[in-house]
Parts: structure tokens; sequence; C-alpha cells
């Protein structure tokens, strides 16, 4: 018996969210008496595999075949389902990812799992009823959820546990093969095209996020909210109006009907707070607002804000950052 | 081309959450309810498609009780052909993903759309566990659409970028915006609605994995605290020394 985690590689590198994942199952493989092992997929190093160890993983499983490089539901599916059978594993975690929740859901019913998505806290295992916290009503609410299947899934929110780190130690990292096969490929990328990313930081993996809404006027403003991100190093959004209209790509869409965030740092400016726009970002854990109108709605999900000029503001708090820096 | 699309019933998005006294429901007294956003692009597509392609059917489907009917008459005032509904309360995305599984599989669909999530939940599953239930690819979520014979060219969104990908019928694909503008019902759709056929059906079995056992609000915000625009800066102090963010 072992929990299995699902780690996600990009060029090399394991991603922020899977090191948070990596340590989620380490804990909860403490909680349960036993060891974590993972499974890498995407394209991965030798040597940051190996680093998992600083979050707790004891073995690494990796399969170097190249058309695993992109994300192949298929195959990544099978790869996980033949990882989860070799090590026994009662347990999986993923993250809360376009890739945990699509493979996720599949395995679920190849393990004949129960499986938990949007999970924000480790679980309790009070007399063997295993419960897991998870996000529900579009960041609104929470709901305790009990896993009553033999092996449960969870798919773990970004940002929502601290990724642990204990410097030095290593996990051995053993190549796997799950003997996949040309069938297996049957849903492979024809093409795989890759957004431009501000400062290089993916807005779902981000931990500070700058976001700007029809209160920017237009698409030639978007330097002041691209130096300030800069500044901080964090990522650039905005809300539905001002990627309708082609200000922003889509990509950069938070809310509702765009992506969800929950960074540390969410910084709106000269966005109203519609209660569709906040569906995406209420779960960030310190909000900014900056707004020239004291009653908009933003203003009471804010921790910060200040009512004024965003033309006029956001420079002083570029400045400001670089001042600290 | 016969599509099948999964709607489901769900609050509409301003309604402000609420549970029983006990936490253990939703607070349904006085809610609107509404076709769940992201199914709706799952609906306006197939439609689009079957009118591109001049022939096939666009069949709307339901996992509920009877009190989701008038959002299934609205799917089918939009431009769907007819419906099913499946009566049970739909207890968690396994059970759902069963009984779609079992009336795609009589059904003999070639398309099974869906939205990315519902937005009372936001499990991202139901997707998922069909396709595996039917064992056909699934593309989640998918931000574009197109067919051509029975091979359909999707984006599907990854952390970071997109994929264009590439199946033949039949699969699942799970929709998100940029994929269509939703329509919404006009006249005519509304007085031809009523006439379109709503078949109920009972639901095959029971199982489901997962058993929610209490409903949480989250903790209220301490209030706003405002740093006068005149001294901006001393925002990005404040988020250094008192939030510890930067
Ligand atoms: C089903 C549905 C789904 C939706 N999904 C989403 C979603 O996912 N994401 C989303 O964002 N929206 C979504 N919306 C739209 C949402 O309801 C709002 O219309 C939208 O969020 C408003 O965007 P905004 O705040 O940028 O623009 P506005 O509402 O126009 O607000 C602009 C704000 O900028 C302020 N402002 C103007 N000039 C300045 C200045 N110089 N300095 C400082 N402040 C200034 C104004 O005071 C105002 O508060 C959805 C709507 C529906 C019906």
């Amino acid at each position: 018996m072992s929990v299995l985690v699902v780690v996600e590689c990009d060029k090399g590198e394991v991603k922020k969210s899977s090191l948070e994942v990596a340590s989620y199952g380490s804990q909860v493989a403490q909680l349960l008496g036993t060891t974590a092992t993972a499974v890498a997929v995407g394209e991965a190093s030798e040597a940051s595999l190996a680093q998992l160890g600083e979050q707790g993983i004891s073995k690494v499983l990796y399969d170097a075949e190249p058309r695993l490089k992109d994300f192949v539901n298929g195959a990544y599916t099978k790869l996980i389902a033949a990882a989860a059978q070799q090590e026994d594993a009662k347990v999986l975690v993923l993250a809360n990812s376009n890739v945990g929740a699509s493979v996720g859901s599949r395995l679920a019913v190849r393990l004949q799992a129960s499986l938990a998505t949007n999970v924000v806290e480790l679980p309790k295992n009070d007399g063997g009823q295993f419960t897991v916290k998870r996000g529900a009503f579009s960041g609104k609410a929470f709901a305790e959820v009990v896993l009553t299947g033999d092996r449960k899934i969870i798919a773990v929110k970004k940002n929502s546990i601290e990724a642990q780190h204990e410097a030095g130690k290593n996990a051995t990292v053993e190549s796997f093969s799950a003997q996949l096969s040309d069938v297996d490929f049957a849903d492979a990328p024809k093409q795989v095209v890759l957004q431009d990313q501000a400062g290089g930081i993916l807005l779902p993996e981000a931990d500070k996020v700058v976001s700007g809404g029809r209160g920017m006027k237009g698409p030639e403003n978007w330097g002041l909210i691209e130096d300030l991100a800069k500044a901080l190093g964090a990522a650039t959004a905005c809300s539905k109006p001002v990627s309708d209209v082609d200000w922003r790509p889509h990509h950069e869409h938070v809310g509702q009907t765009g992506i969800t965030v929950s960074p540390n740092l969410y910084i709106a400016c000269g966005i109203s707070g519609a209660i569709q726009h906040l569906a995406g970002v209420n779960s960030s854990k310190v909000i900014v607002v900056i707004n020239k109108d004291p009653e908009a709605p933003f203003f009471k999900a804010a921790d910060y804000g200040i009512v004024g000029d965003v033309f006029d503001v956001l420079p002083k708090l570029t400045q400001a950052v670089k001042e600290l820096n | 081309m016969k599509f099948l699309v999964c709607i489901s019933n769900v609050p509409d998005t301003t309604t402000k959450i609420t549970f029983t006294p006990d936490n253990k429901e939703f607070n349904k007294a006085g809610v609107q309810f509404v076709i769940n956003p992201w199914d709706e692009y799952a609906l306006t597509r197939a439609i689009e498609l079957k009118e591109v392609q001049g022939s096939g059917t666009v069949t709307v489907l339901n996992v509920g009780e009877a009190d989701t009917e008038p959002n299934i008459r609205k799917a089918l005032a939009i431009g769907a052909d007819d419906a099913i509904r499946v009566n049970a309360y739909p207890k968690d995305a396994f059970f759902v993903a069963q009984q779609i599984a079992s009336i795609a599989k009589d059904g003999g669909y070639d398309v099974i759309l869906m939205g990315k999530e519902s937005i009372d939940y936001n499990g991202f599953q139901v997707h998922g566990m069909v396709g595996e239930l039917l064992g056909i690819p699934t593309v989640a979520p998918a931000m574009k659409l197109d067919m051509s014979g029975n091979t359909a060219t999707l984006e599907r969104e990854i952390e970071g970028g997109k994929e264009i990908v590439e199946v033949n019928t039949p699969f699942v694909a799970s929709c998100q915006q940029p994929m269509c503008e939703p329509r919404i019902p006009n006249m005519r759709g509304i007085m031809t609605a009523r006439t379109k056929p709503l078949k109920v059906v009972e639901p095959t079995g029971d199982a489901s994995r997962t058993q929610v056992t209490e409903y949480q609000l989250p903790p209220k915000k301490q209030g706003v605290k405002l740093i006068p625009a005149e001294s901006a800066g001393d925002l990005i102090k404040l988020l250094r020394n008192e939030a510890k963010v930067i």
C-alpha cells in the first residue's frame, strides 16, 4: 500500500503546483503510515525528479518515451494506472490542473476510485472515514466530502498547500515503462501552441497576479499593468470584457467563465468586481483593489484598496516595488 | 451526426449561497436555477455544427428531478431537437457519468458534449468518467471544435498553451469559451419547444463514490484597509511587512 503522486513537468522542471502536490502526497503518506512514490509526466530531467526527495518523495517512476512530452490523455491515463497497480497505491494525488482533472476523471473509473477535485486541505482520516475539503459554488463555499471508495484520488487546488522543503534529500529515479502502443496515442496532439507569457510566468501557476479591467481604457495602456507585474514577478490577467474586445488574449481572462486563480496576491486595476469576476479570484489570499469609484463592489472583497485613478496609482506602485528590491 | 449535449441545472451565477441550518444541503429557497453557463457553449456549438452539416440531431440530456424541466425546455427553445431527463437527484459525478454513459451507449451518439464543469459543484470530472465508461477519447477542456466527416479537430487548453487534437467519432468533449457565442431562445424557439419530445427515463443503478457531509462558507473578510492614493507606495510596504505576500 502506498500513496502515488502524479508530477507534471515542463521543459525539464517539475511544475510549482506539482511540488505542492508532492508535499501533499507525502503528508498523506505519513498520515497513513506509508511512503509516497511519484510518477512523472511531461519533459523531466533526472536531477529535477531526484530533487522531489525534498518534498518527501522516496521514489520517482519515469517513462522516457518521447511522445509523452506533451499531454496525451489516453497514454497518461494508462501510464499512471500502471504505476498505481505496480505500487499498490490506495491514494493518488494530482494537481487540479487541466491535465490532472483530465486523467484523474478517467483514472477514477479505471481504478474504481473515489475522486475529489478542487481540494484545498490535507485529508482527515477519522476511524477509517476519509474526508477532504474542497471548494464549491465557484469559490463561494466549501464542501466536506467523504471518499467512500476503496481507492481515493485527490486533485489539489493550486496555492492551497505550501510546498515543504527539506534541503538535500534525494529521491531515487527509476525508469518505468507502461508498454504504451500507438493506440494509446490516438488523441496525441497534432500541434502544441504555447502562449506568450508576460515575464514567462504562467497565469494558472502564478502566486502573484496583476489584473486589468475595462477601467484601463484600452490595450495601449497595458504597459502599466505589465510594468508592475514585471517588478513583482507576477503574471498578468484581465476581466472578461477586456478579452471579449481583444485588448488581451482569452487565456488571460479570469472569472466564472475564464480561468480560476488562487494566488497569494491578486491586484485588480480598474475592475468593478462583478460577482462573475469574483468567482474566479475570490480564493486569492490577499486581494488589492484599485478603482476610482469608492462604491465599486470589489472593495467589499478586498483586503487592501486604493480609491484612485489607475493611471496615477500604477506607476507609483511600480516605483515603490523597484525601490524595495 | 447525432449530438448528445449534457446540461446541468445550477443556481444562477449571482446567487448568494446559503445552506440549510444543519449545513448539509444547499438552500434552494428563492434561488433561480439556470442552464450551467459552460453547458451553453456545448449546446450552441452542437446546434451550429448541425446547421453547418445540414443534417443530424441534437439531443439534450439532464440528470435531475422534475424541477429541472423549465431549463430543459429552454435548451429545446435554443434549438435542440429533443430531450431526455434521467429522473434522479444527481448525487455525485460518478453517478451522473454512469447515467450519461448508459444513455449514450443505447442511443448511438457520435459526439457527446458538455460544459467544462458545473458552477455549483465545480467537479470537472464527468467528461473523463463518461469517456472511460464508454472507452472513447475525451478532450477537456475544449476551446474550439470543428468537424469534417467523422473527424473532429479541437483545441484543448493546457496550462501555458493549447493543443490541437484530432479525434474520430465517437468522442466526448467538455467545452469552454471561446468556443462560440451562446444563443438565447427567440419567440419561435420558445413556441416550438413546447411540442418537442422530452422523454423521462429512470436511472440505471445508484452507485456513487463520494458523499458531502457538510457545507461551509468561507470566513468573513476583515474589511478593506484603504490607502490614500497620494501615498500609494505605502501599499507595497504593507504587502511586504503586514500581509507578507511580496
Ligand atoms: C454568465 C456570465 C459570466 C461572466 N463571466 C465573467 C468572467 O469569467 N470574468 C469576468 O471578469 N466577468 C465575467 N462576466 C462579466 C461580469 O459580469 C462583468 O461585466 C465584468 O467582470 C466587468 O468587467 P470590468 O470590471 O473590467 O468592467 P466594468 O464593469 O466596466 O468596470 C470597470 C471599472 O473600472 C473602474 N475605472 C474606470 N476608469 C478607472 C480609472 N481611470 N482608474 C481606476 N478605476 C477606473 C470603474 O469605476 C469600474 O468599476 C460574466 C457575466 C455573465 C453574465
